[in-house]
């Protein structure tokens, strides 16, 4: 067992080195030199990588948020407002956070187990060696590309969501299609938009910039590797989770 | 500080040697947490020079070589590479340094998602923006001489033990570094292709004037190193037993649980009565 204090210092320590991560890939980020292939590699790799299972996710969310928002509906008698609700819980809340907690799982893991395994067999302090700063080349990349791709992701997971709901609407409840659309539309206010834009930009940056935080800070071999790749997941569902309620506090407040 | 980065390809090799020191240690002490890996460690390096370092695993052999490429900073001490003080040098002014010199890593340490070809090449196409023409003539003539040529399109992973570390040695050499650090380049290799390393080390050492330092435990192939020089005739490499002149080329120094217990050469190492190191010798 550790004792508490030792482990709020260890805990304190490891945010100051993520903090102190996060000031480098900002610096990286506005300063030569920068490594272009990677970030076009990474872009496709998260983008690409991430697409089938972000697309599953945002249908089968879309269609059971049809289901069970009609059988709540029923009991009001308004059933053909359903698309107002689908489109409304995906944008704010339902499409950012399943996209980024499904790419925690599939990139975040595994920049975690990368960055890890070139640590345990040296590959980083031999880009170091080599003239490269492991930030600029490994941390940068992926991070920029984290940020672009998940809001990118969070899109599509939202579109073919409404696409799953209209499905269900037409055919289980019975709702038209020009009904269901209209709603939709309806249900979509600017400052919705605006939360929804917000949130897969810091959750990808969060992710991503986790995963390397972690993957570097790994020790022990391939034992280390399979302790931060486990990590990482799991630092970075419940980062997207506790952020994914500041930000609607903040943004309720600041935009409603 | 004066400037190091002017620094290209096709560089000459030995230009304004003289006989500074290439790499100077003094009194340098390093502990992780409480425990002391090294205590007051000093040697020096004269150029073209090789320095064996032997010791127990453990010993703060890694930890040395980390500490001249400014990887890991010491707690007290001064270390000096190339006349520029190191251990307390800004990360940007080391990557000036480091240029100047290559490491193989134990087990090499080659980037897995990168071809060999793109692996040994590493310097020139993605931080010195060589031309492409230039960088690849230039990566062909290194696996050439570590006699890899054919290899050049492989992944690391398709490789052997020994053609990965002929693979980091051709790596560290690309850009004619002024000293190489050798990390256990043999260690778990068989004898036979273990010698081909050696010979790698041997040529660079006595044909291209590399000041280096090489750490292992295995004896044999650090005495045969000691005792053989390479010699050039045309296109072609001897090795034969050194001659009586060069023979103080090579030094050998001990690392006994942080600290220097022995320094010298060869036979003196040979002649030794020292316990500890005729129980390491056997
Ligand atoms: N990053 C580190 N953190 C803690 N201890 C370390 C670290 N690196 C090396 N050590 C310890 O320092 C000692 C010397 O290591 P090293 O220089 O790798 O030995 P070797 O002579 O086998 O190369 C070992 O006891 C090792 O456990
Ligand atoms: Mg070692």
């Amino acid at each position: 067992m550790i004792a508490p204090v030792e482990w709020i210092k260890s805990a304190l320590l490891e945010v100051q080195e993520y903090l102190r991560l996060t000031g480098q890939v900002a610096r990286g980020t506005v300063s030569r030199p920068f490594y272009v292939r990677d970030l076009v590699m990474q872009l496709e790799l998260i983008g690409i990588g991430s697409l089938t299972v972000v697309v599953l996710t945002g249908v089968f969310t879309g269609m059971v948020l049809a289901l069970q928002t009609g059988l709540t509906l029923d009991q009001f008698g308004a059933r053909s407002v359903v698309g107002r609700l689908v489109s409304a819980s995906m944008v704010r809340e339902l499409g950012p956070v399943l996209t980024a907690l499904m790419v925690t799982g599939r990139v975040g893991s595994g920049i975690a187990a990368e960055i890890g395994s070139m640590v345990v067999t040296d590959q980083v302090a031999a880009l170091r060696s080599l003239g490269t700063d492991p930030i600029r080349k490994l941390v940068v990349p992926r991070v920029l590309a984290g940020t672009i791709m998940v809001p990118i992701l969070t899109v599509i997971a939202n579109g073919v969501g409404m696409l799953g709901g209209l499905v269900i609407s037409v055919t289980q409840l019975r709702v038209a299609g020009s009904v269901y659309w209209s709603n939709v539309v309806q249900g979509l206010f600017m400052p919705d938009i605006w939360m929804g834009l917000t949130k897969p930009v810091i959750f990808g940056f969060a992710l991503v910039s986790i995963g390397c935080h972690v993957g570097l800070r790994t020790r022990g071999g391939t034992q280390g590797v399979g302790r931060s790749t486990t990590n990482s997941v799991v630092a970075a569902s419940v980062a997207i989770l506790v952020l994914d309620f500041l930000i609607t506090k903040l943004l309720m407040s600041l935009l409603y | 500080m004066e400037p190091l980065l002017t620094q290209t390809a096709e560089r000459p090799v030995r230009a304004n040697r003289t006989d500074e020191p290439v790499i100077v240690f003094r009194n340098v002490w390093l502990a992780f947490d409480d425990h002391v890996v090294l205590r007051n460690v000093s040697f020096t390096l004269l150029p073209g020079r090789l320095k064996v370092f032997l010791g127990a695993s453990g010993a703060g052999k890694s930890t040395i070589l980390r500490i001249i490429l400014g990887l890991l900073r010491p707690d007290d001490g001064e270390v000096y590479v190339l006349g520029h003080r190191v251990d307390q040098m800004s990360e940007s002014d080391l990557m000036a340094v480091r240029a100047h010199l290559g490491m193989v890593f134990q087990e090499g340490a080659l980037f897995d998602s990168l071809t060999v070809g793109e692996n040994v090449g590493y310097r020139l196409y993605e931080e010195l923006r060589v031309p492409p023409d230039e960088a690849d003539a230039r990566v062909a003539e290194v696996l050439g001489f570590v006699g890899m040529a054919d290899y050049i399109d492989r992944m690391p992973a398709e490789l052997s033990g020994g053609q990965r570390r002929r693979v980091a040695i051709a790596r560290a050499m690309i850009t004619r570094p002024r000293i190489l650090l050798y990390d256990e380049p043999t260690t778990g290799l068989d004898p036979i292709t273990a010698l081909t390393v050696d010979d790698e080390i041997i040529k660079l050492r006595d044909l291209e004037g590399v000041s280096s330092i090489l750490v292992t435990h295995q004896l044999r192939d650090a005495f045969y190193i000691a005792e053989h020089e390479a010699v050039q005739t045309g296109d072609r490499v001897r090795f034969r037993p050194v001659s009586p002149e060069r023979a103080g080329n090579t030094e050998f120094l001990m690392l006994k649980e942080g600290e220097v217990a022995f320094e010298g050469t060869a036979d003196e190492l040979r002649r030794t009565s020292d316990p500890y190191l005729r129980a390491f010798l056997s």
